[in-house]
This record gives structure tokens, sequence and C-alpha cells, in this order.
């Protein structure tokens, strides 16, 4: 019989469930093809107009019915698809009764463009517009529903309401790191024995127009605009940014022993979670990557594990010219030489970079790849970069034995998380 | 659990209406008189920050210059938590540092959101306009002074707190989830130091507007909560406090200014009757355990009225002496929780609680040596959070 603990006597966190949605389609097995057929969900906006913006491709969702409505609708209902796919595939609880906590990422939220114009036109302001004429047209007008819309909580409390999981959600962000730290709190709440099964979601459906040119401004984006799908290029020499996108990605976690006892099926254990934070920028990591190599040498500990136990990476690779090579000078600290031979991959070649949601999208699809036995390529890469010399699996997906996958994200603020996980329990 | 650890506080910064550090907070809070702002904002009621001399915590005009007002009060407040508990600059320390900050979002521009709402309608392209004047009159930077998570980026580039950093988001509930997850680590052993709390800046009319649009934004004159609840009366603060397990602070030679004992999360079916007064009578009756002895409660009660309303109707059957933080620095949002264990945490360790207010009918004398505060906090929309604080024998 198999301990229930890991070495450090914790209990062994498992996944039982996955679920994920992107711009190239709804659920595992619609994403696995094509992620493994190097195909790209980036493509030219539809959802706004596009004169005078100096970026004109994403990675919407743009299939779903509450796409091109609020932030949070589309967020919700992409957390809610890609939850209901991993509830399911776990047989977890009962319909609405999810035996554990909810941790959420979530996008930023406020108040958005349509309403603040609604609110301008009741006003009918003689004069220039102020805030005070909204406020006055908020008083006099009822717009109730919007008030629960735009609080920052309102994602997570209705996904509570239709999963039935267990007391108050957390909502979070962690920024670009947000679903691997959906995934940590989990982890955690279940080694510390606060629950047996938690659910961990991280969402973003955020791309409006205002959202682009927020990033636009930050000179974070790529203006590879002509040929969309060839327009994220991590760790080539050509990488100009990333790619905004959306998606949605869900875990159920659970302890080895709740899993077992209820017959589960085990897809993968979570070993292992480090963080550091970066005190250098708010938008640039030190340059000598320290934080990133703690957070990944602190999640190599988490899990109990050397660097030469790891055989792919799922990087964050967002395709920026900075990220891309700090996270090469960070992984090279970590893993010395062996880094050049290490297969590693960035699934946001493909998908684009989904912010919030990209922790937790990666984490399935690095499962789906320890499942499978077969990597996802880097696309795009067509021009390597001399100055990080990596196996980034280019262009075509490989076919390997992959037992234990570091899965990084880095975002703004100086958060820094990385996962370790693994097919079966040891 | 029996192996669990203690979570003691030993270190705490606030700021507010009512001035900042304990000190001050102490002395205005004696004194019995809230700070409010009732014709700057009209016709709502604020309760504006006290003048703060932002240089002292946040060194770098720059720095300050990168934040939003809501990123100044937190990392200010963050600072004097830092210096309270003896650790600020201390690299070793805060390189392992666990921080868990609550959080809603930034101010907008908003003078360009005015400009362009004045003009939208008059265009033959309104989207395109909206675009257009987006990209000519944002400021880059705005974005990040906006962001969520970047007072814990601030927080980590100003004082150097990088041990980890994760920011909760969703109003009342988020601050008390930040604080029991600092506290759950700890006394679970695996994080010996933690910086938690919150900061709200309440003196901003788009803030004011997510309250409007369901008319809980409490106008003129200022009333007490407990006994009016007709409205959010919202107040500027920000409150931070470090977490320590008592192995790591006595081996540092710092002493704890109270304990946190306990801290729960729960979620209500408000649509269900009576379900909110359950939930709370619960959590206390939990808190409370099997001594009223030396007990008080002090209510982060919002003033929304239907929460409220349920909120004190279980206070006064509880029969323990309440206080309403609220009343006093006004309603904090992410932070009200934060900032009411922080005048929890200062009153168990002055011994004492401080006087009822007038006009606030559910607050009674008590003279009684104070040795335990529950705080109990409902949102104004959802969630509850109760917490209890002891003093350290």
């Amino acid at each position: 019989m198999a301990s229930y603990t890991d070495k450090a006597g914790r209990p062994i966190v498992v996944v039982t469930g996955m679920g994920l949605v992107t711009s190239l389609g709804q659920g595992k097995e619609d994403n696995w093809a094509k992620l493994t057929a190097g195909q790209s969900g980036i493509h030219r906006i539809t959802r706004f107009p596009l004169d005078s913006m100096r970026t004109t491709i994403a990675g919407t969702v743009d299939f779903l019915s509450e796409s091109g409505r609020t932030a949070p609708d589309l967020s919700e209902q992409l957390a809610q698809l890609a939850a209901d796919e991993a509830i399911d595939q776990s047989g977890i609880g009962s319909k609405g009764n999810f035996p554990g906590p909810l941790f959420c990422a979530v996008p930023p939220i406020e108040i958005e463009w349509p309403q603040r114009r609604i609110l301008a036109q009741e006003a009918a302001a003689n004069a220039a517009v102020t805030y005070d004429d909204l406020l006055r047209a908020a008083e006099t007008h009822q717009h109730g529903a919007w008030h629960e819309r735009f609080l920052y909580g309102s994602i997570a409390d209705h996904l509570a309401d239709r999963f039935g999981t267990r007391g108050q959600p957390i909502s979070l962000s962690t920024a670009c790191a947000s679903g691997n730290t959906s995934i940590q709190l989990g982890v955690e709440a279940i080694r510390r024995g606060d629950c047996d099964a938690a659910l961990s979601i991280a969402t973003d459906g955020s791309v409006t127009a205002e959202a682009l040119i927020r990033f636009s401004l930050l000179s974070a984006l790529s203006t590879n605009n002509e040929k969309p799908e060839a327009a994220s290029r991590p760790f080539s020499k050509n990488r100009d940014g990333f790619i905004i996108a959306e998606g949605a990605g869900a875990l159920v976690l659970e302890s080895l022993e709740h899993a077992v006892a209820r017959g589960a099926k085990i897809l993968g254990v979570v070993e292992g979670v480090g963080e550091m934070a970066d005190s250098f920028h708010r938008t640039r990591s030190s340059p000598d990557a320290k934080p990133v190599i703690g957070c990944m040498r602190a999640a190599l500990a988490d899990a109990g594990v050397s660097p030469d136990e790891i055989d792919y990476i799922n990087a964050h690779g967002t395709s920026t010219p900075e990220n891309d090579r700090m996270e090469f000078t960070g992984m090279s600290a970590v893993f010395g030489e062996r880094i050049g031979s290490i297969p590693l991959s960035s699934n946001k070649s493909m998908i684009g970079h989904t912010l919030t949601a990209a922790g937790a999208i990666e984490a399935v699809v690095s499962l789906l790849t320890i499942q499978n036995g077969r990597i996802p390529p880097t696309i795009n890469y067509e021009t390597p970069d001399p100055a990080i010399p990596l196996d980034v699996v280019p262009n075509v997906a490989r076919d390997a034995q992959v037992n234990r996958v570091m899965s990084n994200s880095f975002g703004f603020g100086g958060q820094n998380v990385c996962v370790i996980m693994t097919g079966e329990p040891a | 659990m029996s192996d669990r650890r203690d979570v003691w506080i030993t270190g705490i910064g606030l700021v507010s209406s009512l001035g900042e550090g304990l000190e001050a907070h102490w002395a205005a809070l004696n004194e019995g008189k809230p700070v409010v702002d009732e014709t700057g904002f009209a016709p709502y009621v604020v309760h504006p920050l006290a003048k703060i001399n932002f240089d002292s915590q946040i060194a770098k005009k720059g720095d300050q210059r990168q934040m939003e007002p809501w990123q100044r009060i937190g990392t200010y407040a963050a600072g004097l938590a830092l210096d309270s508990a003896g650790i600020k600059g201390n690299k070793d320390i805060l390189g392992t540092t666990d921080m868990v900050v609550a959080a809603g979002g930034g101010e907008r521009d908003q003078s360009v959101d005015g400009a362009i709402l004045t003009e939208i309608e008059k265009q033959p392209k309104p989207d395109v306009f909206l675009n257009e004047q987006l990209q000519s009159n944002l400021r880059p930077t705005l974005f990040l002074a906006q962001l969520s998570n970047l007072l814990a980026g601030n927080i980590s580039i100003v004082h150097g707190v990088t041990g980890s950093s994760r920011t909760f988001m969703g109003e009342e509930s988020s601050g008390t989830d930040a604080v029991r997850i600092g506290f759950s680590r700890i006394a679970a052993g695996t994080s010996e130091i933690a910086l938690v709390g919150g900061a709200y800046n309440a003196e901003r009319r788009d803030m004011l507007l997510l309250y409007a649009l369901k008319h809980l934004a409490k106008h003129a004159p200022w009333s007490p909560v407990l006994k009016s609840a007709n409205g959010v009366p919202t107040g500027s603060a920000g409150a931070f406090l470090v977490l320590e397990s008592p192995e790591h602070a006595t081996a540092r030679g710092a002493r704890p200014i109270a304990k946190l004992s306990g801290i729960w999360s729960e979620r209500a079916r408000r649509g269900d009757e009576g379900a909110v007064e359950a939930t709370l009578a619960t959590m206390i009756a939990t808190a409370r355990g099997d001594t009223a002895e030396g007990t008080a409660i002090l209510s982060a009660a919002s003033g929304a009225p239907e929460p409220t309303k349920a909120e004190a109707l279980v206070l006064e059957r509880s029969g323990l002496p309440v206080r309403s933080v609220t009343d006093r620095v006004g309603h904090g949002l992410e932070a009200q929780m934060p900032v009411a264990l922080a005048i929890a945490a200062l009153s168990v360790a002055q011994g004492r609680l401080f006087p009822p207010l007038a006009g606030e009918t559910l607050e009674k004398p008590f003279d009684e040596a104070l040795k335990r505060v529950i705080v109990t906090g409902v949102g104004h929309w959802r969630g509850e959070g109760v917490a209890l604080v002891e003093s350290v024998d």
C-alpha cells in the first residue's frame, strides 16, 4: 500500500479533474489536439474597432454567449465551463455540492465604458460630464445589478453558488502568476488538513479595448499584426512582445487518501509549489534573475526533488524580449548546463498570454503532456535567439516520456510562482 | 487543533481619519469624535485620511508618483507595521516574510473619463473616438497604479518584503481571508512571519459610484451605523499586522502586542431568511468559547442596511459589550477587517475598552479589564468574518 503522505510527511495532493477553455476551443480534447498540431488561436480582433490601435491581434475567446459582454461576464462563463469539465471528470461530490473551498484567480474588474456611457446619458448634463453626474444618475436610476457585477468577489461568488463549494471563496490576483497561486492555495489548504479537496480556477476574459490600450501603452504587446498566428514567438530572436489572450483553467485538487477512498482516477500529483517576490521594479524582473531562481528552487525544495529529476519545463515564455531572456538566465542557474537539453515549450506561442488564467491553463496542459507522452511545441520558432540556446521543442510536437514537469509563471508586481507536477503518486 | 502554534501580533501599522500610529488612535478613540467630511463629496459622507507625511515611509518621490493614493496609504501603513515589529530594513527577515494583501482596484483618471463622456455621444463613431482618446490621454503608468496586486508590489519595492506575495480581492472578505491565510500558515508551521493587511482610499468618486449603483453610499449627515444602518460611510484607512510565531519572535527578542487566537471566514446564503444572523451567531460562539470574562466585540459592520441590521441584532443578543469600528474610522472595504484587528489588538494591549459613542445605543460602558476582543465583520454584499484577539499573559 503506497503512502498517503509525501517525503515531508504531508498529505500528497493529487489532481482528479481538469478543464480548460482557450481561444483554440473548449475542453481538453479539442485544445490538446490543436496544441499538439501546433495550431495557433491568435487572430485579428473583431470585438472592437481597431482604427489607430498599435496592436490589432489577440487570442480572444469569441465563441461563447458572453464573448464581447463585460470582462466579469465572460470571465465567469470561462471559469464555469472549465470548472464544469474538471468536476465532471473528477466525479467528486454531487451536482452543486463540491466538498471543499474555491480559490479563484480573477482579472481586474471595474465598471466599463458601456455602463459609464449609459449613466452619462441618463445624467443629461448641460456642461462637461463629471463623476458627480454619474453619481446622480446612479442614485436616481435602478442599476443595482451593476453593483454586484463589478464587485471583485462576484465571479467567485456565483461560481460558489453553482458548484456548492464550502465557505467563502477566495478571489485572488498575483497578476500573470495568478493561476499558479490558485493551485498553491489549494495545495496548502489540503496539506494543512483544512480540507480534503479544493477547486482551483483561474480565468481571464478581460480583453476590452481599454485593456489592450493599457498593455500597449506599457509597450508590452507584440505589434506583429500582419500574420496573427505567427506573432507569438517565445524564445525567438525576433520576439517583440506578448499577445493578450483569454481563457480559463480549472483543477480539482484532492488529498491522495480522499481520491483513493472514493476510487477516483488520479491524473497527476502536485508535488511542490514555490514563490518568491521581486523588489526590483513594478514591471521588470531583477536582471540577475535572483527571485526567479529562488522561486524555482523553492518549488524543487517543496517537492523534495533535485533539478535533475525535472524532464520537461512548461515555460512562462511570454515572447517579450525581457521575460524570455530573464527566464533563460534563471533556468540556467537552476539547471546548469543541462538547461540546453531539457525539452521546454511555451504554450503561449499558440494560445497567447492568458494573463490571470495562464498558470492554471498551463498546469492542465502540463499534466496532459505527462499523460499523453507528447510535448506540445513552441511554434513560430524560425529564428533562434543565440543568446538563449534552448531546446524549445520547435514548431512540431515531440513524443517523449515525461515524468515530472516544472511550470513557471511570473507577473507584474514582482510575482513569481513555480509548480512541480508528476503523473503518478510515488 | 492541539498541534497548532500560537500566532502573535508583533507589529501594527495603522492610518485612518483619526491619525497615524497606535498612540494617536488610542487618544482619538478615547476622545470619541469621528472625523468626517460631509461636504467635499456631497451628498455623501466620507472619513478623510488624516494628514500624512508619506516621505517618512516612502522615501523616494519617484515611488510615490508611481502609486495611486490607496497604494500610498497601504505602503505607508505597511512601513509602520514593519517599524512597529522592529524588522524594518532587516533584509534577512524581510526576505522570508510572507505577505498577504487585501486589495481592490485603483482610481481611474476621472478627468480623462469625464472629457470622453462629454464628447462621445456626439461622435459619428463613438468606439473609435473612445480608443483614440484613451491612447492619447491615459498615463501609461496609471495601469500599474490601478492593478490590485501592485499594492503588494509596491510594498516589495519600497520595504523589501519578498518572502512571498499574494493579493486577495473580493471586498470585505478579502481582508478577513488575507489575515486568515497568513495566520493559518504560521499556526501550521509553514511560515514564521507574515505581513497581512490592506488599504482603502475613500476619497474618490469612482468608488462611491460602485456603492451608489445599489444606493448604498451613505448620505450626509453622519450617523452611527449600528443604530441607523442607512448606508456605507466609507473611510480612508490602511492597516497592516505583522503576525509571527512565538519561536521566531522570541528568538529575535520581539514582544507580542497581542495574540491572534483565531479567524474565521464564512459565506451565508443571503437569500435565505435569517442566514446572516445564524452564521454570525455560530461564528461568535466559536470565537467566544466558554468564557465571556473580559470579552468585548468590535464590529466592522459596513452600514449597508440589511446585513448591518442582522449584525446588530446578533451583537445585541450576545450580551457582550460592543463598539463599532466603522463609526470611528468609516468603512474601508477590503481594509476593514485589518483595521478592526489593529484596533482590537491595541485595545487588549491597553487592557481596556474605549468609551461608547453618543448616539450608538448598542454601545454600553465597560469598565472591566479587557482581555479578549471578538471582531465581527459582515460584508456589505457577501461574506462574514470573525476573529478573536487576546492579550498575551
